[in-house]
């Protein structure tokens, strides 16, 4: 099976959408239109950032992600806990505590992301030594990051960090891992992650940069942190001893956490989808200068902001920093590493040109001047009435045949208002020495009956408490 | 000459931190037109260089692209004090900016050069306290 180039996470809960412009406004791709009281996301601009998520007011927009009781679908499972999982409990001092619990909860065996990032930062400085003249790098951790560079930014894409995510790697090693100790088939063994958000779920499903990814399940940490609570009280000289990273690896759950383990002098670190739009922009018309690496997180904090996890962003971050201060600065090195075979993607990212007006230049050329001429029509008020989130992409739309100038309210009104004085006008003649002949007649039917189908088309929708 | 396309941008000339607004939109849409990348991010620097001109030494001015199969052009007028000597504005590292715009951050005396080396052809028509315009054509 082809895998599904657009495939997103975050999905519509028809039922409770209210059809309001809160999403189409936030969105910031321009990914959702609302039509017929109901929102659609439109599949090939969504980059599952999850922005929707957090805006609707009316929790219509949900992330998709598989339910816990899917380690009953193997032999053996690890569980591959995010380090964002641990800023959610208040006063950690041991993540050993957690990972304990996760055994208690019914997995197998556990891998940290967090081991794996040390590695994915060891080999990224390793790297970006080696390609100095290349620089700057940009991260590619977050999968959202990648589907918005993929998109809108296609000189950019030379810039992308060529290196699997920690998960991924953490995915490939507990894998190894577990054939060797248990001798079990591979499709025995069930690895999964435990992530932050559905950014990720995407990715295990159809990842970038590899043909197939050795994550088999993604669950929520939202789902997960409750479950563990009960086993977390227990005497702690009693812990398996089954952490292993140190202070890089935990701090790539905050923002700034993965330069930080590049311990590189220039760099920078955005994060949230906004801030990282505009870091974008600005490093692709060259405005930024001598930087080695710029760090990206589509969610403000970085992964603990994520929009599967429990805790406010701000205070997991500190509750990381509380977490890692004692820790050696890293625990994993390549060398000690013989699991790990190859931390290089395999595939390129193309450029997926989907904000193109049409497939040829002359027929965007044209589809262009379209718009430039409807877009002058409309009142430039991006009021969002009309499903779109401004008068210019409504204008794209009719070109690309997804909706009419009548979707706009104040076109409508216009050409109501040109009627009714139409209609006017005809009456008038009535009175008058020419008369009203059948021909005024048939016209005056025909004004009305537009008019009436018109003011069809629209009017206040109905609240959902009257219906 | 049906096949082409004009955008016109007024640029403030009061507001530094404005000055990029107009590159940026034309960026936009020559992406969504599906113009070569390697010819927007020539168009993209070239004008924003243009542009932060306009702000620096001409108190604004006016833009007009167009686009068609084969180029893109940008024409960038001013009414600004005029340019009195070409050859020296040329140089890499020559500014007449004042010390405030420097303190900003431009005025490095890489305008012009960088608008001469990312365009295919360049031409300023200049005249002593009337303004300047500048003519950059970006080959497709």
């Amino acid at each position: 099976m082809e895998k599904n180039k657009f495939m997103r996470s975050v999905r519509l809960r028809e039922a409770d959408c209210q059809g309001c412009i809160n999403c189409i406004k936030y969105c910031p791709t321009q990914a959702i239109r609302v039509h017929n009281g109901k929102a659609h996301i439109i599949d090939k601009f969504c980059i599952d950032c999850g922005r929707c998520i957090r805006y609707c007011p009316h929790h219509a927009k949900i992330a998709v992600y598989d339910p816990l009781s899917v380690i009953n679908d193997f032999k053996y499972t690890v569980a591959l806990p995010a380090p964002s999982l641990y800023a959610q409990y208040n006063n950690l001092t041991n993540v050993d505590i957690v990972l304990n619990a996760l055994l208690k909860l019914g997995f197998d065996d556990v891998y940290e992301v967090s081991a794996a990032a040390e590695l994915v930062s060891e080999a990224s400085r390793k790297y970006i030594e080696e390609h100095a003249d290349e620089v700057p790098f940009i991260s590619s951790a977050c999968p959202s990051v990648i589907r918005l560079i993929r998109v809108k930014f296609p000189s950019l894409i030379s810039r992308l960090l060529p290196i699997k995510a920690p998960v991924e790697v953490a995915a490939e090693i507990a894998r190894a891992r577990a054939i060797k100790k248990t001798g079990l088939k591979p499709e025995e063994i069930g690895i999964i992650f435990i992530s932050p958000c559905p950014s990720k779920v995407s990715y295990a499903k159809s990842p970038l940069g590899i043909e197939k990814s050795s994550i088999d399940n993604v669950v929520a940490i939202k789902d997960v942190y409750p479950l563990l609570l009960p086993h977390m009280k227990q005497d702690e000289s009693q812990l398996k001893p089954l952490s292993h990273s140190g202070r890089i690896g935990i701090g790539w759950s905050n923002a700034g956490g993965e330069v930080a383990g590049l311990l590189a002098e220039n760099y920078l670190a955005a994060d949230g989808i906004v801030n990282i739009l505009r870091v974008l922009e600005e490093l692709e018309d060259e405005k930024l200068h001598g930087l080695t690496f710029v760090e990206l997180n589509a969610c403000n904090g970085g992964c603990v902001g994520g929009t599967l996890t429990v805790e406010n962003a701000y205070i997991a971050t500190t509750k990381t920093k509380r977490l890692i201060r004692y820790q050696p600065v890293s625990k994993n090195h390549l060398a000690e590493n013989p699991d790990v075979k190859n931390l290089f993607w395999a595939d390129d990212i193309e450029y997926e040109p989907v904000f193109r007006l049409g497939n040829t230049f002359k027929e965007s050329l044209k589809m262009m001047s379209d718009v430039e001429k409807l877009t002058a029509r409309f009142p430039g008020l991006d009021c969002g009435s009309c499903g779109a989130p401004t008068c210019q992409t409504l204008a794209e739309d009719i070109v690309r045949g997804d909706a009419t100038p009548n979707d706009c309210i104040y076109v409508l009104r216009a050409n109501i208002a040109d009627l009714s004085d139409k209609i006017a006008a005809l009456t008038r003649n009535k009175d008058t020495d020419q008369g009203f002949s059948s021909r005024d007649s048939e016209l005056l039917d025909s004004y009305i009956r537009t008019l009436t189908a018109e003011l069809a088309s629209f009017g206040v929708p109905e609240h959902p408490e009257n219906r | 000459m049906s096949d082409q396309l004009t955008f016109t941008y007024e640029i403030d000339g009061e507001d530094f931190t404005r000055a990029g607004e107009a590159s940026s939109t034309v960026k936009n849409k020559l992406k969504m037109l599906g113009v070569d990348s390697d010819a927007i991010r020539k168009v993209a620097i070239a004008m924003y260089e243009g542009e932060i001109n306009m702000v620096i030494h001409a108190d604004g001015g006016t833009i007009t692209v167009t686009v068609s199969d084969n180029d893109i052009t940008m024409v960038l007028a001013d009414r600004g004090p005029g340019i009195p000597d070409i050859d020296k504005a040329m140089q890499e590292g020559y500014s007449t900016a004042r010390e405030e715009v420097r303190s900003l951050g431009f005025g490095a005396g890489m305008g012009l050069p960088n608008m001469k080396r990312f365009t295919d052809e360049m031409r300023i028509d200049t005249a002593i306290g009337q303004g300047t315009t500048i003519t950059m054509r970006v080959l497709l």
